[in-house]
Formats: C-alpha cells, structure tokens, sequence
C-alpha cells in the first residue's frame, strides 16, 4: 500500500508537468491550429538556457529561473515573429514541416554548445522541501514541482478567464473569423500563444533537469511524450491536457513500479489507443457534430 | 407572440458626429492570382444611407465587403472612410474606427452565451486598466454597468430576451443570424456591413429582420450596406443599390432606376436570342 501511494504522489507530480508542457502545445494547436514539433525542443532549451545561467553566469536561482522564463518568452514571441508569421495563410502542412525544421535547428545549436552528455544542475533544493506523510516520502524535487506546477495551473487559469489577453486567446482559438471582426488582434494572439507555450515548456525543461538530469536527447524525446498527452485529453482542451497529464504520468510511475521500468514509454501508448477506440476524440476534446 | 419592446435610449440619443459615416471608394481593384473580383469599383455612401449591393452568384459582393472590413487586401485602389485613408489599415483596427460587419456563413462562438457572444464585443470600448479592475473600483463598476445597458437596450430591440442566456449553437439558424446583428451592433458601428442577413431564413424571421433593420436604418440613424439576393426586399428597403457583375459596377440609382436598367435586366435574365 506504501508503495501504491509513494507511485501515485510520483505519478501525480510528473503527470503535472506533462499536462502543464502539454498546455503549451495545446495552446499553439488552438489558436492557429498548428501541430509544433518543436515543443520537446523548446523544453530542452529551457533547461539549458537556465543551466548557462547557473553554471556559466553564476547567478542566484530565482533571478536565474526568471530569466530564464523571460528569455524563453521573449524567444518565443521571436520565433513566431520570424518564422510563423511570413508563412500565414500558406497550407498547414508546411507551417508543419516548418516546427520539424525548427526542432532540428534547436537540437543543432543545443548539441553544438552543450553536447550530448548529461549534465546536473548543482543541487539547489533544500531538504527541507521533503515531505515525510507517514511511510510515503516526497523528495524535494517532487514538492517542488508540486508547488510550481499549482501556481502555474492557478496563474494560467485566472489568466485566460479573467484578463482580457486571455479572451481574446480563447475567442480567436473558437473562432477567428468572427475573433477578427470584433477587433481582436489575431496576430498578437498567435504571437502570445507561442510566447506563452516557449515559457512553459521552459519551466518544464527545467523541472524535468532538475529531476532526471539535462541531456539534449531525453528532454527532447518529452516533446514526444506530449502527443499521448493531448490526444487523450482532447486535442483542444487545456484542461483535457492536465488530466491527460496526470494520466500518462501516472500510467508511468505504475508500470515502471509493478511491471518493468523499461516498458514505461511503452504502456501509455498501449492504454491511449484502448481509450481512443472508446472514445476517439480524446477524453475532453470537442466531438464534431455534423448538423445537416 | 410579439416580445416587450424596450425603449432604446443610448444608441439612439447618440450625438450626430458619433453617427457620421462617409464612405469612398475610389477605383477598387482585387484579384486572386489570375482571378480579377472588383474590377475598377467605385462606390460613396452617405451618412444614414442604406445601400444595397447586389449581384448575380460570383459578382464579387462578398469579395468589395470583405475588402472594406479588411478581410481581403485590394490590389490598387483607395477606401476612405470619415475622411481617413483605411485601405491599409489592420482588421482589428476598422472596428475601433467604427465599421462593423456580420457574415454570410454565421461566423459566432457556439459554446457561449448569446450574452456572452456580445460582451466580447464591447471590448474595445472598455477603458479601465488591470489595476482598477482587479480592485473593481467604482468607475469599473460604472462602466461594466453601462457596457451591460447597452447590450440589454440591443438584446430587447433584437427581441432576445427569453435566449439572452442560452447557448449559441443550441439556437436555430434565423436566431443565430439575428444574435450576429447583435453583436455587431454592440460594437457601436457607425457603418454597419451586412453580408446576407435574409438568407435561409423563413418568411417570418425576414419579415421581423427586416423589421429590425428599417428600424436601425430610420430610428437609430445607422449607415448600412447589404448584400442581398432577395430583390423583393431589396428593392422595397434599400435607398439605393448598386449592381455589380463579374466585378464590375453596372449599375447604381434607386430601386425605380435599377429595375429599368438594361444592363442589369441582362445581367439578371440573360441576353435574348431570336430563334430562327
């Protein structure tokens, strides 16, 4: 039972960050329909924008984590500048194809500075952060996320239900043509969404380093990992995504705790085509009725 | 059953300059690829008008509103709108200089509200900043009051009351078309652009449609343009029309001047031809 419960809080908390590095994608998906490739990259970016900050600028963690957030937001906001928006009304396809080529060059740079190994951050979090509930013990690591993770979901939720940004977010992602005719600034809001999902794939990049150590390759293949997510919860909920999160994170913690460790990547595959032959639009996502 | 009427009393009472719409169109040219749509368009209208644009299928209708509200980008040409060059003018901004346009396919958020499909609308006339919202201070307040006034004086003179909280896609079509007007209205337009706002709809939601835009027209003073294909309506509301065909204007006047006009019957019914 102990170990159920020690699995479930693991599960729980990596399942988080999925959903919360899912959001991003989802963000991106909703608001101009584009599928971005280059989300496991970004992730891996943040993580070593933040290890630069860490180990080459010598700064204090929290101004290093901001900066870090920032840069990723500001990048962004670039990349949809400069290589989105000339290929506005182009075929999705190659808008596609373009986040492939994106990925590759990210990979590129990250591999042509850092390399290929595993890097570590220096320890950072202090002991205290460990929980001891009874026999289940929650390393600081794992709180950490917790507690970011919730203050993210809370942050982003007042965000898009209150702040005007926000609407205007959810009015072009429901329908632009009429987001447009009500003078909403569509471009920003794709600007914004890409601003917005570089900054929390970021943040997840540096969690996930946190937890299991930087390498260009692992934090890349997370981007991966988002599709199981998304797809189970409904390409076009963000909320879908959280759950879906948890779900696959969960599903992971307990296949590599009862069955093998190395079936880990397998079995959330598996479980997601079960669940979408029950339900082929995800678990959230919006089924297309055609009123005839 | 007919629906209280309310008394709208803000948007009519607006001061004349708030209504004033000219509109100019000189010389209008668009084409796609090899495809010309306007050909060489010009077109004015005057503050309070209601014109009429009509057109056989594929005359390039759709194509001159979508040119105006900035949908599509003309080629070469100029709109001037209350004096000012808006040809190249960002989409989002025409609204906040005060044209405002429904669409010919309904173009609404389904899962929202009615109400909440207006209130979108009045963000651009909202002034308060982030601070004094989150406060919710009393000028918040104030204003939110008087966005909420306007919207409920739209909702009673659409005669949506008893929808006001219903979702949009659970409405049948002709209230769809008709919540779109509304919306469009809470924008505050002094130029109104209507992109066949009777079609698909039975007798009687045309006849209260029209109801409503002669209204909008006489009582508020709203400048309206409407692409329309049912001429009997056409020709009994409209001041004046203007035909287009194949891009090009062949005839502007009155519904008396349209309906004599030769280039315009043969356009409607097709050249004779004597058999022999």
């Amino acid at each position: 039972m102990d170990f159920f419960l020690q699995l479930l809080v693991n599960g729980v908390c990596v399942g988080l960050l999925y959903g919360i590095s899912a959001m991003g994608f989802v963000m991106i998906f909703k608001s101009s329909s584009v599928l971005n490739f280059a989300h496991g990259e970004l992730l891996a970016l943040g993580a070593f924008f933040f290890l630069a900050l860490i180990t080459w600028a010598k700064l204090p963690i929290i101004v290093a984590f901001i900066l870090t957030l920032v840069g990723c937001f500001i990048l962004g906001f670039l990349i949809e500048k400069f290589f989105l928006r000339p290929l506005i009304g182009e075929k999705l396809i190659f808008v596609i194809m373009l986040t492939v080529g994106l990925a590759a060059m990210f990979k590129g740079f990250i591999l042509l500075i850092w390399g290929g190994n595993l890097h570590t951050y220096p320890s950072f979090l202090s002991e205290s952060l460990s929980l001891n509930l009874g026999a289940i013990h929650i390393a600081p690591v794992y709180t950490a996320t917790m507690v970011i993770s919730i203050i993210f979901l809370v942050i982003f939720g007042l965000f898009f239900k209150k702040s005007s940004q926000g609407i205007y977010m959810r009015s072009v992602a429901d329908n632009q043509k009429a987001a447009l005719s009500l003078g909403v600034h569509v471009r920003r809001v794709f600007a914004l969404s890409w601003a917005i999902a570089a900054l929390v794939a970021s943040m997840s990049g540096i969690v996930l380093g946190v937890m299991n150590g930087v390498n260009v390759h692992d934090l890349s293949s997370i981007g991966l990992k988002v599709f199981p997510v998304v797809i189970l919860g409904g390409l076009d909920s963000i909320g879908g995504a959280i759950i879906g999160g948890i779900i696959i994170g969960l599903l992971e913690t307990f296949t590599g705790g009862y069955l093998s460790p190395s079936l880990r990547d397998v079995v959330p595959y598996i479980v997601l085509v079960f669940i979408l032959l029950i339900k082929p639009y995800g678990l959230f996502g919006l089924v297309e009725i055609e009123r005839v | 059953m007919k629906a209280y009427r309310g008394r709208p009393s803000i948007m009519i009472n607006k001061p004349a300059d708030l209504k004033k719409a000219e509109l100019e169109i000189k010389n209008l040219h668009l084409s796609f690829g090899g495809v010309t749509a306007i050909k060489n368009v010009d077109l004015k209208v005057h503050t309070g008008e209601l014109m009429a644009l009509i057109g056989p299928n594929g005359a390039g209708k759709t194509s001159l509103l979508n040119c105006i509200t900035g949908f599509y980008r003309p080629q070469s040409g100029q709109i001037v709108f209350n004096g000012r060059d808006i040809t190249d003018l960002h989409t989002h901004r025409l609204v906040e200089v005060g044209i405002g346009r429904t669409f010919q396919n309904i173009e609404l958020f389904p899962g929202m509200t009615v109400l909440a499909n207006m209130t979108l609308a009045r963000h651009i006339h909202c002034h308060y900043n982030f601070i004094s919202s989150w406060l919710y201070a009393a000028n918040v307040k104030k204003e939110e009051i008087r966005h909420r006034q306007i919207l409920e004086e739209i909702i009673d003179f659409l005669e949506m009351q008893s929808i006001r909280k219903q979702t949009v896609g659970s409405l049948p079509y002709g209230m769809m078309k008709r919540v779109e007007l509304g919306r469009a209205l809470a924008l505050e337009p002094r130029l109104l652009i209507l992109d066949e706002p009777f079609a698909g709809m039975n007798l009687e939601e045309k006849e209260d449609m029209v109801r409503f835009l002669l209204e909008l027209n006489q009582r508020w003073g709203m400048t309206m343009i409407l692409v329309e294909h049912d001429m009997s309506i056409v020709m009994n509301i409209a001041q004046r029309i203007m035909v287009l065909n194949f891009g090009e204007k062949i005839g502007e006047g009155d519904a008396q001047e349209i309906s004599m006009n030769p280039e315009v019957i043969k356009a409607y019914l097709g050249e004779s031809e004597t058999i022999e």
